[in-house]
């Protein structure tokens, strides 16, 4: 293997191949089953990819690099480290339950909706292991321009809007960050390829770790990234695309975009902010950090607030984006570690929610708490599987969540007790609007919505019971997860020294 | 040499061929063939670094592998265009000889004013792009709009161009070597002299004026709409980026000296277009006309290659030359095929003919400049270059936002291309031949291929 075949190129262009396969699908069925078998297989590569770790001994099997833009200094170069390999897996397992539970029948043009869905994939993967800006930023806006067609085409009613405010909101950052990529690239070192070739300046991740830097142009260079990283988190005040984006997209979408692509912002801020711009990191450290307390509390209230089901959900993960954004900007170890494993998490369990929104959706036809009751008398097994899902939202002890919140919670807590207690506040706000929710919507008496509600069938069973296994194994046993990424909070606080 | 004599002599060929042949789709065929002699011809001269034709001009041109480079851009895009909207030619009007020609000399002209070593030469090319020009503006003789258009375009071009010769004068007066030649042109640090100063706004108003920079920019929505489609999309790609390669060269080579005395102009000027055309086209509600205005906010980012001066720029005017051309004569040969010419007119493409309704959107997609585009490098280009220039970083973030907002006026036409349903019959209303499909696809190939990777044009440079 190695030298032919290398887990990165297998991670980009198995779904690529999926992508291209499912444009030519002659129906509905085919073009979903394509989909799920390249997933399974894409899912296949990235367990086995945990099986060589050891970076040292399995250097070809996981570093991909070919010669690009040569006197530019630009390579194609992806990669596996430990943090990449965490959300590598995170997409690899999060697209085939995705995949599997949307079941919209009468889909217009099948064929085109799974093949973007499957290119976004491609484009996430890219983003999870580019060790070079330009390729990064390459994937970064690939993952960005399928998901804007997919929300755009099968959305709701106002879903033109809803996404173009999305996409400007994005693509407005990541220009920025584009001009903050060019001004690093110019004060890099060169960069010598190994055919003997020099550029004068490097796109490589590491010489951009190493570029010269005064403390004004850091500041500068950190609101160019940070803003581009926000948007897509996002981040209060930048958060404003994302309720309507999530409410108007089709929930398959949703998923995708509150499973995995906001870990793009996170992933951002892990691999490129904090270790390019040490200093100016800590300096801003107690701003972003406000600004995320500020998006928890805030989200929490609006999510306490909503009657329409897909807003809840969106606000509560913004609340949980915030809570991982601060957590990140508290940068000390244990912060860290719980980020890494709640960005994991969060993904599982986010995706759970939607999928079990979805069901409701689909099975009464209304998204309004207000209108549902009673589920769970029509529905036992549905209602059993997303308490568990919702429990582990809200971090109790036992479930997935809770180790990385309480990780998280105490690295805030050393950074201030102020900002981990109103964070804090979140966590109990969190549990005051899931429960309602469910109370309102599973319990209390069957209204005329909700009578002629069947029970979910095999596969929606068998998906929920997967990552309700999920949420139990890690909650039970985090350890191989912490596992996987301790090595990549010991780079990264060698790197913030 | 060999673009500038062979596009020439084929341009009085067509016009002969205008006289004597009756057939009113042979000369397509006759400009193809020409086209491609040209092309080829001009590969070689990159190639081989000697024209086949030795001529003593008295080292009033000079070729170079990037004037070279550039040329053959234009060959090709020419080249592309003919074998996409040639049909559309022929609809003009009855003269379609002379329409051919008439681009035969505009190329002819772009090739002097490409490789020009004298003010004098820059000025006969400029002139001998320009009008032409004029009369395929006027083409739709039978059109009030086309005239219209034709006689604002001729009064305003022909007072530019006075403009440009007094400031020809002016140099040609104030330097101390009294001399034509640019390389000659000595202007020396520190305080410039009234007359050159003088000279070298003039020149560079009248510059703005050809490539539509604001606030030189009047005419170019009014004749962009007025003049018949097909030839606007000659117009705003091809012709455009030879006035910017230009104006590039002249200021590079005559004036790169004081670089910094004019730089905040060029800046001002780089803002103001930017500003003008990006806003203006958002509120268009013609595709015709919001791609006129969104020529002007391009020909701001081109702006930045002079701003910056510097060996990025060059490499990133060759690239936007390439790409905006590409991208402008693909769609504008999409919008010769629509029935209804607003943004309206674009709903429901995406159902009724799929493969016109996503080459439509790559095209959009390039000129916002989403990566994997030929857009994408060009605009990057464009940028490193101004930041590579140090001190003005805030005319970089400028561009970057209003680069953001055109996003939005060429995002409405792939709203309505895929988003929109049709209320008309048809949205396609003249008949597409399957060597439009290919050509399509071409262009598609072409542009994917610049934006993944952009030596592939910028190479030929330093051949």
């Amino acid at each position: 293997m190695g030298n032919y075949i290398t887990f990165p190129d297998l991670l980009i262009w198995l779904p690529i191949l999926a992508g291209f396969f499912c444009l030519f699908a002659v129906n509905q069925k085919h073009a979903k089953n394509t989909a799920i078998v390249f997933s399974l297989l894409t899912l296949g590569v990235s367990i086995a990819s945990l099986f060589f770790t050891n970076s040292e001994k399995y250097m070809t099997y996981n570093n991909v690099s070919y010669i690009w833009l040569k006197y530019l200094g630009a390579n194609y170069f992806i990669g596996l480290d430990a943090t990449g390999r965490m959300l590598t897996l995170l997409t690899a397992i999060g697209f085939p339950l995705i995949l599997l539970t949307s079941q919209n029948d009468q889909l217009k043009k099948p064929n085109s909706f799974y093949g973007l869905l499957m290119l976004t994939q491609a484009g996430l993967m890219g983003v999870f292991m580019a060790f070079d800006a330009l390729t990064f930023y390459f994937f970064w806006e690939l993952a960005l321009i399928p998901v804007y067609f997919l929300s755009s085409i099968w959305g709701g009613e106002r879903r033109i809007q809803a996404t173009f405010k999305f996409f400007v909101y994005t693509f407005a950052g990541s220009l920025l960050m584009l001009v903050g990529i060019i001004y690093i690239y110019l004060h890099t070192d060169a960069r010598a390829f190994v055919d003997g070739t020099i550029a004068t300046h490097s796109f490589a991740l590491n010489a951009f770790y190493n570029a010269q830097l005064s403390g004004t142009e850091q500041a500068w260079l950190f609101a160019a990234f940070f803003i581009a990283f926000a948007i897509k988190m996002p981040i209060f005040p930048f958060h404003t695309w994302q309720p309507d984006a999530y409410d108007q997209s089709p929930t398959t979408v949703t998923m995708v975009l509150s499973g995995i692509m906001v870990k793009m912002g996170l992933f951002g801020v892990l691999r490129w902010l904090l270790p390019m711009f040490p200093s100016a990191s800590i300096h801003h450290a107690n701003l972003v950090i406000t600004l995320s307390v500020i998006g928890i509390v805030y989200a929490s209230c609006l999510a306490m607030m909503q009657d329409n089901i897909k807003k809840l959900v969106a606000y509560s993960s913004i609340a949980h984006i915030g809570l991982m954004c601060a957590a990140l900007f508290a940068m000390n170890e244990i912060s860290i570690q719980g980020v890494l494993i709640q960005m994991f998490n969060h993904g599982i369990n986010i995706i759970g929610m939607w999928i079990v929104v979805e069901i409701i959706e689909r099975k009464t036809g209304v998204k309004k708490i207000s209108e549902l009751s009673g589920l769970a008398a029509s529905a036992p097994v549905l209602t059993i599987l997303f308490i568990i899902i919702a429990l582990a939202n809200i971090a109790l002890p036992l479930t997935n969540a809770f180790t990385g919140e309480f990780l998280m919670f105490a690295g805030l807590y050393q950074k201030n007790i102020w900002f981990a207690v109103f964070a804090g506040l979140g966590v109990i706000l969190s549990a005051v609007y899931t429960l309602n929710m469910i109370q309102k919507v599973f319990y209390g008496s069957v209204n005329n919505v909700t009578t002629e509600v069947k029970d979910i069938n095999l596969t929606e069973k068998l998906v929920l019971i997967v990552i309700v296994g999920i949420i139990f194994f890690i909650g039970v046993y985090p350890q191989p997860l912490i596992d996987l990424t301790s090595e990549s909070v010991t780079n990264l606080m060698f790197k913030l020294k | 040499m060999n673009a500038i004599i062979l596009t020439a002599i084929w341009g009085v060929i067509m016009m002969f061929g205008g006289v004597f042949i009756k057939s009113k789709t042979a000369p397509r065929f006759v400009a193809i063939t020409g086209m491609l002699i040209v092309l080829s011809s001009s590969i070689i001269e990159l190639l081989t670094k000697k024209s086949f034709f030795n001529f003593d001009h008295n080292n009033m041109l000079h070729t170079d592998g990037f004037n070279l480079t550039f040329i053959a851009i234009v060959m090709t895009c020419t080249l592309i265009y003919f074998l996409l909207t040639g049909t559309e030619i022929e609809k003009v009007g009855s003269h379609v000889g002379e329409y051919f020609a008439l681009i035969f000399f505009i190329l002819c002209g772009i090739s002097i004013a490409a490789t020009f070593n004298t003010l004098l030469m820059l000025f006969i090319g400029i002139e001998i792009i320009s009008i032409p020009l004029y009369i395929l503006t006027g083409s739709d003789k039978r059109n009030l709009k086309s005239n219209e258009a034709a006689l604002k375009y001729f009064l305003m071009g022909a007072f530019s161009t006075g403009i440009m010769l007094m400031g020809i004068a002016f140099i040609y007066g104030g330097n101390p070597n009294a001399s034509f030649y640019i390389d000659k042109i000595q202007i020396g640090l520190g305080h410039m002299p009234v007359l050159i100063a003088a000279g070298l706004l003039f020149i560079m108003v009248s510059m703005s004026f050809k490539v539509s920079a604001a606030p030189f920019h009047f005419w170019t929505p009014d004749v962009y709409d007025g003049a018949p489609t097909v030839f606007t999309s000659f117009m705003s790609s091809v012709v455009k980026v030879a006035g910017f390669f230009a104006f590039l060269r002249l200021f590079e080579l005559s004036f790169g000296i004081v670089h910094e005395q004019w730089q905040y102009l060029i800046a001002f000027i780089t803002v103001a277009t930017l500003v003008i055309g990006n806003i203006t086209a958002v509120f268009q509600q013609s595709v015709k006309r919001m791609l006129a205005y969104s020529s002007i906010a391009q020909a701001g980012f081109m702006l930045l290659a002079i701003f910056a001066l510097n060996a990025k720029a060059k490499e990133g005017i060759l690239l936007y030359s390439a790409a905006y051309s590409l991208a402008s004569i693909g769609i504008f040969g999409i919008l010769t095929k629509m029935e209804d010419y607003t943004i309206d007119g674009f709903n429901g493409l995406g159902k009724e003919n799929p493969l016109m309704a996503f080459a439509a959107t790559v095209f959009l997609l390039s000129l916002t400049g989403i990566p994997l585009t030929a857009g994408f490098q060009s605009k990057f280009f464009m940028l490193m270059a101004a930041v590579d220039n140090g001190h003005q970083f805030w005319l970089v973030i400028v561009a970057v936002i209003f680069a953001a907002i055109s996003a939005y006026y060429y995002f409405r036409v792939i709203q309505a291309i895929y988003f929109k349903e049709s209320d008309r019959n048809v949205v396609v209303a003249n008949a597409v031949n399957p060597f439009f499909n290919y050509m399509l696809i071409v262009i598609i190939a072409l542009i994917v291929i610049i934006g993944i990777y952009p030596e592939i044009v910028i190479g030929w440079m330093y051949r």
